[in-house]
């Protein structure tokens, strides 16, 4: 399957990435009004971590063994059996936080949605996710890539 | 093939899924004693707090048996396991054969000898049943009060959905502090405090030692500090054991569980075992233990259903952790987190970060310059990184000034194994 791949010594931690992200994920999918009235209460799945002169953005890695999978209690994270893309399903996570315990890379966040999770779905229904469609230095790409 | 598995919950799923993934063809034979559809057990406090409903108490969706080829016999209790036959018999004197079969049962919960247990209002709280029972207690009887004897994971999750229901409860606990397994005494006074200020009450280093009841019906417990408590149910909360009493006879070996191998192998042949009735490595003991928790019990289940179907996979054992909220205070704990308390091995290192005003208390465990155990309250965030850093027995020793501050991250690790998480083994980043 295609997943996102970030190139740390392209990315100048512009964080348009978390905006497209949120953007995307917005009701309205209209910059200025997700921005402006939406904007606490849905989270960026993607976040640019930044140290010093390094930053790269980090989202879902979309594991072949998804740790966060084994420990979600409720059944919420589940794989599309066709794409392989790691869901989450917002209503049916009441918030216990395995998920976060789990994942190694640390991509899962306590959502501004709620008391829920909140974990990158790969911008279902684009070809192309937000983030790597709008990020202005090519340091998001989308590929296949053989483990 | 023909596939039977014993159990319906996370071990029971991991395996499904995974013996799905692998075998189209073979036959699948589910058997569950309770009655209900795969239902998340954790979810039963949320559902006596009323805040889940019964339809979201369902672990996988309601077409799950359907989806994955499952011939489900749900309220089939087994009995009895004959390997020489490879066949089991259920309580309802039904008998089933196997080619592989897996053992997934998972806990019951432990109750001690206490004069006086056997009357109306006492429960335990482990299954969909007993939310069933106390519903139904409290319809029927003034309830007010409430014992919770136990102040461990289930224990405080039974209490604060009792408190959601408007009941004064009192917690019992016989350690020195609330999830004494896994948090340390600064952690669970933190609790105590977050607690009381919901108008529970918390007793510490004591027990019940009789409940006091008239006319079948309990009136309140006596502690062993001589303290007697008013109350109108009691639930007895102080742990589960793998639930393996059907297995007397069988021959399958069993210690403190079900003794599995790397592959999720019993003693017997074509029988396997996962989840809480198993004990299989701790890798932080470099033993054999019970760790009864979710992404174990599913991970387990799931090693075991690959080597079912045939595949070969080694679990490469496990550690405790556990994530747990209560009255608003997030928490998790990871690993080993009180070993080098009072301790005075060289090799042990113990790093605190304290924010009172933020209400922030995390700690990291270190020996030799390797973490084996965190404590977060409060800011729980990129907690799983650690998990990751304690399980792979990295060395922290560079990142020791920036473990415990907000800002840490997958940045802060060495680039190597950033990229190696990140992308996995031998790609370019
Ligand atoms: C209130 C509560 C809160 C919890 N919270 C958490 C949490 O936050 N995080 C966490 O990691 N864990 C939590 N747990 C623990 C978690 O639920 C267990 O680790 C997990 O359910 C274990 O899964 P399992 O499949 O091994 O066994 P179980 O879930 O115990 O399921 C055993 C299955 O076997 C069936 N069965 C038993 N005996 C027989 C028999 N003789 N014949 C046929 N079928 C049988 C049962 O009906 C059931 O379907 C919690 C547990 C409780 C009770």
């Amino acid at each position: 399957m295609k997943r996102i791949f970030a190139k740390e010594h392209l990315c100048i931690g512009c964080r348009l990435c978390e905006v497209h992200c949120l953007v995307q994920h917005s009701k309205s999918k209209r910059i200025i009004t997700a921005m402006t009235r939406e904007k606490s209460h849905i989270t960026p799945r993607v976040r640019v971590q930044e140290s010093g002169q390094v930053t790269f953005a980090l989202q879902c890695r979309h594991c072949e063994r998804p740790r966060c999978l084994e420990a979600c209690m409720t059944g919420a994270i589940t794989r599309d059996p066709k794409t392989g893309i790691i869901l989450h399903d917002a209503d049916k996570c009441v918030g216990c936080w395995m998920c976060l315990m789990s994942c190694p890379v640390g991509a899962i966040q306590r959502g501004r949605e709620g008391h829920v999770a909140s974990k990158c779905d790969l911008c279902q229904g684009l070809d192309v996710p937000a983030c790597v469609e709008n990020c202005p230095n090519e340091a998001l790409v989308f590929e296949e890539r053989s483990r | 093939m023909n596939y039977l598995i014993v159990g319906n919950s996370a071990a029971a799923v991991g395996a499904i899924e995974a013996i799905r993934a692998a075998d189209h063809d073979g036959r699948i034979t589910l058997l569950a004693a309770e009655p209900d559809h795969t239902y998340s057990r954790p979810l039963i406090s949320y559902l006596l707090a009323g805040k889940v409903a019964g339809e979201r108490m369902s672990y996988r969706p309601a077409d799950f048996y359907e989806a994955h080829g499952v011939e489900a016999h749900l309220g089939e209790e087994v009995a009895r396991v004959d390997p020489a036959a490879r066949a089991v018999t259920t309580a309802a004197g039904h008998r089933f054969e196997y080619d592989r079969l897996l053992l997934a049962t998972g806990g019951k919960p432990f109750v001690p000898p206490i004069a006086g247990l056997d009357t109306g209002g006492v429960f335990t709280f482990t299954q969909w049943d007993d939310v069933r029972r106390i519903e139904s207690h409290l319809a029927e009887h003034a309830v007010r009060d409430a014992v919770v004897l136990g102040g461990g994971m289930i224990g405080l999750k039974a209490a604060e959905a009792l408190m959601a229901r408007g009941l004064k409860v009192t917690i019992v606990e016989l350690a020195d502090r609330l999830l004494s397994t896994t948090l340390d005494a600064e952690a669970g006074a933190i609790l105590v405090e977050a607690l009381r200020c919901r108008d529970a009450a918390v007793c510490l280093q004591t027990t019940v030692d009789r409940v006091l009841s008239r006319g079948g019906m309990i009136q309140g417990v006596h502690l062993t500090n001589d303290f007697e408590i008013y109350c109108q149910m009691l639930v007895v909360a102080i742990g589960v054991v793998p639930n393996v009493a059907f297995l007397a006879g069988s021959g399958i070996a069993t210690r403190r569980g079900i003794v599995v191998d790397e592959r999720m192998r019993t003693s017997a042949e074509d029988v396997y075992a996962a989840g809480d009735v198993v004990e299989a490595d701790d890798v932080l003991l470099g033993e054999k233990r019970p760790i009864p928790i979710l992404p174990l019990a599913y991970r387990q289940g799931f090693v075991a259903g690959r080597n079912m179907a045939g595949l070969d996979e080694c679990y490469h054992g496990g550690m405790a952790m556990n994530s747990i909220e209560i009255c608003d205070v997030p928490t998790i704990s990871i690993g080993r987190t009180t070993v080098c308390d009072n301790c005075s091995d060289e090799g042990c290192e113990v790093l605190v970060r304290r924010d009172a005003k933020q209400g922030i208390y995390k700690k990291v465990v270190l020996r030799e310059g390797r973490m084996v155990g965190v404590i977060l309250v409060g800011e729980i965030d990129n907690a799983g990184i650690f998990a990751g850093l304690i399980e792979r027995q990295l060395n922290v020793e560079a990142l020791k000034p920036l473990l415990l501050s907000s800002e840490f991250g997958l940045l802060s690790l060495d680039s190597e194994y950033r990229k190696h998480m990140v992308s996995g083994p031998g790609i370019e980043v």
